[in-house]
């Protein structure tokens, strides 16, 4: 690999830009590859699209030799909502397991760099805070405050968004009256069996960062499953 | 933040030891069949004096992915090479779970 190209790619990577890395097996030559409109005519770039798509890596013969594929998408996005205990084995626990973390918050006695260190804290209201992230098909969000003023507008936005995982902390019976609070705010069944709740796999979890190991399983369950 | 050992992360380091004046090689898994413990794209980069960083296996392959890097280092031409129960070398480098990969070899040039 060339170091400019080595470079470019880790340019793209902190720029969070999809880009597939093609390497000729014959002769080592590479090259990046992006997002294309190309309707197919090219098959390499159109082969490119689809592994980001896929988010997999692939071997694919075109005219001039085989080349190897390697995807570099933007690392997988975690949004806790709650800056609570749970949170901070959570997000530590996320961010091992390769996601980008965001806490939001805006009880700012919660979500404190003290509490949090290294992690994203966004400490606006929910609703305006998920505007903000916009989760999309590579994000999970769960949220763990139990107070309905705070994960009730993150639940809406997550249910509105194609985000891969929702997850919501409390029992059933919370739950419960959570799904009946959603119910007459107008998602339909469909939308609400999105939500885990209780969240988390039942692996009879106790202390805040078991609870965390709970959740992510279940989100990795979701994610490879 | 703690880091973690994904690929981004040891294309960084790789970087790094270049900037440093170091010989460095990558290796990447490109293929897999069977039960093989690391999936496709998965890197490790090798350092001259035989260091490394990430994976492209369990652990099992590692140690002669090293020597054939350090090998590319000298050549300066890059090698697919392929491991699995199949290979004359079961025994010495074998993957123990019964899988088989192909793995790209090649030096990072200035």
């Amino acid at each position: 690999m060339h170091s400019e190209i080595l470079q470019r790619l880790l340019e793209d990577r902190t720029a969070k830009r999809p880009v597939v890395l093609a390497t000729r097996l014959s002769d080592g030559i590479q090259k990046l590859l992006y997002y294309s409109d190309t309707k197919g005519e090219n098959a390499l770039l159109h082969a490119a699209n689809e592994a980001l798509a896929s988010d997999k890596g692939r071997i694919v013969a075109a005219s001039d030799g085989e080349w190897f594929l390697n995807v570099f998408n933007p690392p997988l996005r975690l949004i806790i909502v709650g800056a609570v205990h749970i949170a901070q084995p959570f997000a530590r626990i996320a961010a091992l397991a390769g996601y980008d973390v965001t806490v939001i918050d805006p009880r700012t006695a919660f979500a404190s760099e003290d509490r949090f260190p290294g992690i994203r804290l966004v400490t606006n209201w929910p609703d305006e805070a998920m505007a903000a992230e916009a989760p999309d098909t590579r994000t999970a969000v769960v949220t763990l405050t139990h107070d309905p003023k705070l994960d009730d507008p993150a639940l809406h936005a997550a249910l509105k968004s194609p985000c891969f995982y929702i997850g919501a902390l409390g029992s059933k019976k919370t739950h419960a009256s959570r799904m009946e609070r959603l119910t007459a705010a107008g998602f339909d069944e469909a939308a609400r069996a999105r939500i885990h709740g209780p969240v988390g796999l039942s692996i009879g979890a106790k202390s805040p960062a078991e609870i965390a190991i709970s959740i992510m399983a279940q989100i990795t369950e979701k994610l490879r499953t | 933040m703690t880091e973690t050992l994904d690929h981004e992360k040891v294309l960084e380091q790789a970087a790094r030891w270049k900037a440093d004046g170091h010989g460095v090689a990558l290796a990447t898994v490109i293929e897999t069949w069977g039960s093989a413990p690391r999936p496709v794209g998965s890197q490790l980069a090798i350092r001259d004096d035989a260091s490394f960083i990430g994976s492209v296996s369990g652990g099992c392959i590692e140690g002669d992915v090293v020597t054939r890097a350090l090998d590319t280092l000298e050549t300066g031409k890059p090698e697919v090479l392929e491991y699995g129960v199949s290979d004359a070398k079961a025994w010495e480098v074998g993957l123990a779970c019964g899988g088989r990969i192909r793995v790209f070899i090649e030096p990072v040039t200035a």
